[in-house]
């Protein structure tokens, strides 16, 4: 009940005109940028932070919200329209959508995957809006000692557990730690890492790490193997409608991807493309169509994208609940909270409930206006794809660029974005992850302050960290999963072998 | 699965990934080399020295794992990768900061970039391009400084607007 009483202050925030006008913008520009490929939501969400600089709070988290889900759409429009996924979690889109789009059957594959993500995004939703709650009651009572343990948990999934190389993966968390630890120590007011250039004093910037791993980087990486690929771009030919049968084949894998999508999404694991690659797989299976499988069917594109969604709005549970962001994107979120001072987490489900339900509410609305806008649309979001590419990565590195400039217009912060740059393609060549980078950067001084306040409860006794039951539990949990690539890695070779 | 197949060759060992694996036991030396300058005022617990040396330790294995990876060559394949169009963006970017850094302003420098991203990305009308990126970065510097009231750096070209 008291859900529902929150909601509806919610809705009552998120309805007000200028909230009707902030998520609109939202959805248009998260939609706009995220459809240029190459960019993914994350980096939507990184490049139009600028844009809310000058917002009060309310208004611009809740345009965040509308540009998350306006990203996530954008994204897959380029995947299906010229197979260039943005990020892994449309790989499975871009499979089957892009095939679809061959066979000029463009329309019903956006309608599908726009149907499906409202959809699985409203489920989601009220998933989350059932959910927080409860998991807030949870994590009032997190010690310090907890809270490390949960972001020992979150640093492991979100590097090794899920990637190809758990060794790479860590190299990349560490990465991020190792920035995180730059600056003014909170604690005894000590500078570490800054090597004596007053701009360091501050901390690495989450954005500028952000815009230059991931536009900078990209850039790079993409005019680097010009030579490799040629993109082409996919008429929308036909109606855009579906028909019936298309109906009667995407209504079960909407449902099926969204079961798959949140609960994954909700797990401090992170990451889209389990859930994603799960309802392709599932779908292929369950089809009545296998033959169409790879060649364009439309379940193919119906449940990853619903589950793509869902997973989205699952990642949104442990980022207002507990603070804890679980992906790239789910980082620049928590990054927009804290140019307020907001820190996601209980406290301001108890301080700011306005503000937390005025989000959330608004989340529905911008999924609903995505359905309405996107598909009378398309038209434009094909005319953006079309930009030709050297004026499309000029203008993205402008706009890039743009955004460190307007916050801190220093030599020494424009050189770090463009090492960054240099970073970020390094190493997507070398096959490095990259979230993990950002998730370290912002989660790694949290851990320490945690774990620190936690030794000066417990006066020094790191015994602490085992007493607390949640936090043994969460540490145990830890373990398991940094182990289990390892041993799986060990088994899948003892497998190829006896094969 | 390909690692555990007996029937390939024995890889070469991978000369980047022993560069990658250097730079990480640099960094991590780096970073004990930092903390030995801070002093531990905290009566119990971590001072401020701790998480670095944590994540060095941390930094020591991973290059040690990257070492192994290396050696073995259990690399990602990697395509050709063609290194101008790099350096042209890379000389953008280092235009844009040193016309920023010099008082250049915000239109001429991001002009600089645009352009030579542009050129990386094999176009060679040099001159419409300029005139396109003069002519967006000017749209851009009004909508933002007027607009939405951020300051972005002001050269000699923004002060005649």
């Amino acid at each position: 009940m008291d859900t529902f009483a929150a909601l509806a202050h919610g809705m009552a925030v998120a309805v007000q005109p200028m909230n009707l006008l902030y998520a609109l913008i939202g959805v248009f520009l998260g939609t706009a940028v995220g459809v240029l490929p190459g960019i993914g939501p994350a980096l939507t969400v990184a490049l139009l932070l600028p844009v809310t600089y000058k917002l009060d709070p309310g208004g611009s988290l809740i345009m965040f919200a509308g540009i998350y889900y306006g990203g996530m759409y954008g994204g897959s429009t380029t995947a299906i329209l010229i197979n260039t996924p943005g990020e892994s979690a449309s790989m499975a889109t871009a499979l089957e959508g892009n095939k679809m789009a061959k066979a000029g059957r463009g329309g019903p594959a956006l309608a599908t995957s726009a149907i499906g993500s409202f959809v699985a995004g409203t489920i989601a939703t009220i998933g989350l809006a059932f959910l927080a709650p409860w998991l807030v009651d949870f994590a009032v009572r997190f010690g310090p000692e907890d809270y490390f343990a949960l972001m020992c948990v979150a640093f492991v999934t979100v590097s090794a557990t899920f990637g190809d190389s758990p060794v790479r993966g860590l190299t990349s968390l560490f990465i991020g730690l190792t920035l995180g630890l730059v600056g003014i120590d909170k604690l005894t007011g000590q500078a570490r890492l800054a090597f004596g250039i007053p701009e360091l004093l501050d901390g690495v910037e989450v954005t500028t790490l952000a815009v230059g791993l991931f536009a900078v980087g990209e850039a790079l990486y993409v005019a680097s193997r010009r030579h490799h690929t040629e993109e082409k771009l996919e008429p929308v030919r036909g109606s855009l409608w579906m028909t019936k049968e298309d109906w009667k084949r995407s209504w079960k894998p909407w449902l099926r991807g969204t079961m798959f999508g949140f609960p994954i999404g909700a797990l401090p694991a992170g990451g889209a493309e389990i859930p994603t690659f799960l309802s392709y797989s599932t779908e292929k299976r369950l089809t009545k169509h296998p033959e169409e499988f790879g060649k364009g069917a439309i379940e193919g594109v119906a449940g990853p994208e619903a589950a793509n969604n869902a997973s989205a709005a699952g990642t949104l549970v442990p980022l207002l609940t507990l603070g804890l962001p679980t992906s790239a994107t789910a980082a620049m979120m928590l990054a927009g909270f804290q140019q307020y001072g907001l820190n996601p987490g209980p406290l301001l489900f108890a301080e700011r409930p306005d503000l937390v339900w005025g989000l959330i509410a608004s989340l529905f609305i911008a999924n609903l206006m995505l359905l309405v806008l996107n598909l009378p649309l398309v038209g434009l979001w094909v005319r953006l794809l079309a930009i030709p590419q050297p004026w499309l990565y000029a203008g993205i590195l402008v706009f890039a660029t743009m955004g460190t400039i307007a916050a801190k217009p220093s030599v020494v912060e424009l050189s770090m974005l463009a090492g960054f740059g240099v970073l970020g393609f390094l190493m997507r060549r070398f096959d490095f992850p990259i979230a993990p980078v950002v998730v370290g950067l912002i989660l790694g001084p949290i851990a320490e302050s945690q774990l620190r306040r936690a030794l000066a409860i417990s006066l020094g006794d790191p015994m602490t960290l085992l007493q607390s039951p949640i936090s043994a539990t969460l540490l145990g949990i830890a373990l398991v999963a940094l182990l289990a690539p390892f041993v799986l890695k060990g088994m899948g070779r003892f497998k190829a072998n006896e094969d | 699965m390909t690692s555990g197949d007996p029937a390939q060759p024995p890889r070469h060992v991978d000369r980047a990934g022993l560069v990658i694996a250097a730079l990480l036991a640099g960094l991590a030396a780096v970073l004990v080399w930092d903390s030995r300058g801070l002093q531990s005022s905290a009566m119990y617990g971590m001072g401020p020295e701790a998480m670095p040396v944590v994540v060095a330790s941390g930094l020591a294995l991973l290059a040690i794992g990257n070492f192994i990876d290396a050696l073995r060559g259990n690399l990602p394949a990697r395509e050709s990768a063609d290194p101008v169009p790099v350096v042209l963006i890379l000389i953008g970017l280092a235009l844009l900061i040193a016309i920023i850094g010099f008082g250049g302003g915000f239109i001429l420098a991001t002009s600089a970039l645009f352009v030579t991203t542009s050129a990386a990305f094999g176009r060679r009308a040099v001159l419409v391009d300029s005139v396109i990126a003069l002519v967006m970065s000017t749209l851009i510097y009004l909508a933002f400084d007027r607009l939405l009231t951020l300051s972005l750096p002001a050269g000699p070209l923004e002060r005649l607007l």
